[in-house]
């Protein structure tokens, strides 16, 4: 039977997990957890051929290493220059990591208080706004000029770029009052905390998982773009190392690298948002 | 503390200490007990509504979704309270729930004043309102997750068994039905063991067959727990079906317009639908709603 129609026709007596494993199949979260093993094989043969085709037409045309390196020698420069890497790749992840965590939980908490006061929300949505629309990486020059060439303008950037990004959507999500779900808490006698925790907050959820994707996307971008403004560490300052000295398949296994770490940040919030917003497929 | 105890002591209005409170209180609390000149049953007042008058304030004024509304719930009958849109029933549910504030007026269960949401007093949504985040019996245990008590679960699993759910307890709402759904919220709102239930037209936005049936289980269910219920609906066969009182009401502003005492013996099966007499009883309900909107659409004439 189709996929999508299968979740939109309530069957009772379907045996699915604990959970009633319905995934979050919607636009938001296109990595379906149901995939064929027909459609894996082909996902996996388009790799092959992508790789090993340019590995190929490389070759073939003798395009120079600092030009293009081939996949093989990416692959070569990632094992062995990976030991050298390794400790930019933790600046990077602690800066990514600090600045996130700080950003995400002003930009929730902020999402939370204001979403319950429509005028402080009104005056503040605006500058919010701002903020997301403003590349943070621009702020970088100054705020090096301030704290100096460590970590902190770094994570001050992140949090400054992911912050506004989870705040904006986790807004969206608290904005989506149900007045009869409230007034059912009510009438049981709930308070207004066990309103916000039982009712507010899991209503909010799909969306708060949105943002928080977003904005660690978002702050793996300025993590990288601040580290190669300035500074001497991080995999972003390694990127404008190699390719001044155009080490190229260096470069690219440093590229490499960046896209698993998007990828993993993708998947755990795909996860994440599985297991706590599965409701809302 | 007080109003407590001169409840429990409305069961014996003859007691010494209940006269004693009502001189105490200034309340008389035989006052209210009615006895039905033809039954002979002894009508107690459960909630008593008292000049509710709601006035909502828009930007082009105030809308009077109730005006003077008065009216007596008695304790274990089946009250449906019957009106067209907008006539302000739900409010009056909804102020009866503790959930809105009255503009002037008031609501009292026995002598307690319904200023927010009682325990004694259970509300029954539109369209189940279960919370479509958590499985079934995640959303029935909810009443007790907000009042950190230990779920009753012999009662739970008794009512769900009782409404035929017994083995969907872990599924989510989405995975059933709209009927299933309701019967769900019922075992919610019965679980924590109130005394008045109130429904917000429940059955609304179900398909004619689960509606029936819906009826017939909210009926069987009255008569076995004698719940107090107010029963809001926009179907006068639903009304005349399940009430042992309808309260019809008009709108703009929402009054009570006429009560009706519907006397059908019961279990009242679906077919009595069909009956002539439940039929006059519909066409005449139909005509007095007709004629208190304007009178705009056909006369009904009865005979």
């Amino acid at each position: 039977m189709d996929k999508t129609l299968g979740d939109k026709i309530p069957e009772f007596n379907k045996k699915t997990g604990a959970n009633g494993n319905v995934g979050l199949s919607g636009a938001s979260f296109s990595l379906g957890d149901h995939r064929t093993k027909f459609e894996t094989f082909i996902i996996i043969l388009v790799a092959v051929i992508i790789i090993g085709g340019s590995e190929l037409l490389i070759y073939a045309f003798n395009v120079p290493q600092y030009v293009l390196p081939r996949p093989s020698q990416i692959a070569t420069a990632l094992v062995t220059e990976f030991p050298n890497l390794w400790p930019h790749l933790l600046i990077t992840l602690k800066e990514l990591f600090i600045g996130f965590a700080i950003g995400a939980s002003i930009g929730f908490l902020l999402a939370a208080v204001i979403t319950q006061f429509p005028f402080v929300e009104k005056v503040v949505t605006p500058y919010i706004l701002l903020l997301v629309t403003t590349p943070m990486l621009a702020l970088v020059p100054l705020l090096i000029l301030r704290f100096g060439f460590g970590s902190e303008p770094r994570i001050i950037a992140v949090a400054l770029a992911s912050g506004p990004m989870v705040m904006i959507n986790s807004a969206t999500g608290f904005r989506r009052v149900d007045l009869a779900k409230i007034a059912l808490a009510r009438s049981f006698g709930a308070s207004t905390f066990q309103i916000f925790t039982k009712i507010r907050i899991p209503m909010a959820m799909p969306m708060i998982i949105v943002g928080l994707m977003v904005g660690s996307i978002f702050g793996l971008l300025t993590t990288i773009g601040a580290e190669m403004v300035g500074g001497a560490e991080g995999l972003g300052n390694r990127l404008t190392y190699y390719s001044a000295l155009i080490r190229m398949p260096q470069f690219f296994a440093i590229i490499l690298i960046l896209a698993i770490l998007g990828i993993s940040i993708y998947v755990f919030f795909f996860w994440l948002g599985k297991k706590w917003a599965s409701w809302e497929a | 503390m007080r109003s407590r105890f001169t409840r429990q002591c409305r069961v014996f209005p003859t007691d010494r200490i209940a006269q004693e409170i009502e001189g105490w209180i200034g309340v008389s609390m035989t006052e209210n007990t009615m006895v039905d000149g033809v039954s002979g049953k002894t009508l107690k007042t459960k909630m008593a509504i008292t000049k509710a008058t709601k006035v909502y304030q828009t930007r082009s004024g105030g809308v009077h979704a109730l005006d003077n509304v008065s009216l007596d719930v008695r304790e274990g009958e089946f009250l449906c309270i019957l009106g067209p849109s907008g006539c302000g029933k739900t409010t009056l549910l909804w102020s009866m729930a503790g959930l809105h504030s009255l503009t002037s007026g008031d609501i009292r269960l026995g002598n307690e004043p319904i200023m927010k949401p009682h325990p004694e007093i259970a509300m029954i949504f539109q369209d189940a309102n279960l919370l479509p985040w958590r499985n079934l019996i995640k959303n029935i245990e909810l009443p007790f997750e907000l009042k950190r008590k230990p779920p009753d679960r012999a009662l739970i699993s008794r009512l769900l068994d009782r409404v035929g759910l017994t083995g969907f307890e872990n599924k989510m709402p989405r995975e059933l039905s709209g009927g299933m759904q309701q019967r769900a919220s019922i075992v919610r709102s019965l679980s924590v063991n109130p005394s008045v239930l109130l429904m917000d037209e429940p059955f609304g936005a179900l398909d004619a067959f689960t509606r029936d049936e819906m009826n017939l289980l909210i009926q069987e269910i009255w008569m076995e727990t004698r719940k107090t219920i107010a029963f809001v609906t926009h179907s006068i066969a639903e009304a005349i079906f399940l009430a042992d009182r309808v309260a019809v009401m008009s709108a703009r502003p929402g009054r009570i317009a006429e009560i009706y005492d519907i006397d059908i013996p019961r279990p009242r099966s679906i077919e009595i639908q069909t009956e002539p007499d439940f039929i006059k009883r519909v066409l005449e309900i139909k005509s007095r709603i007709e004629h208190g909107r304007g009178g705009s659409g056909p006369r009904v004439a009865i005979t």
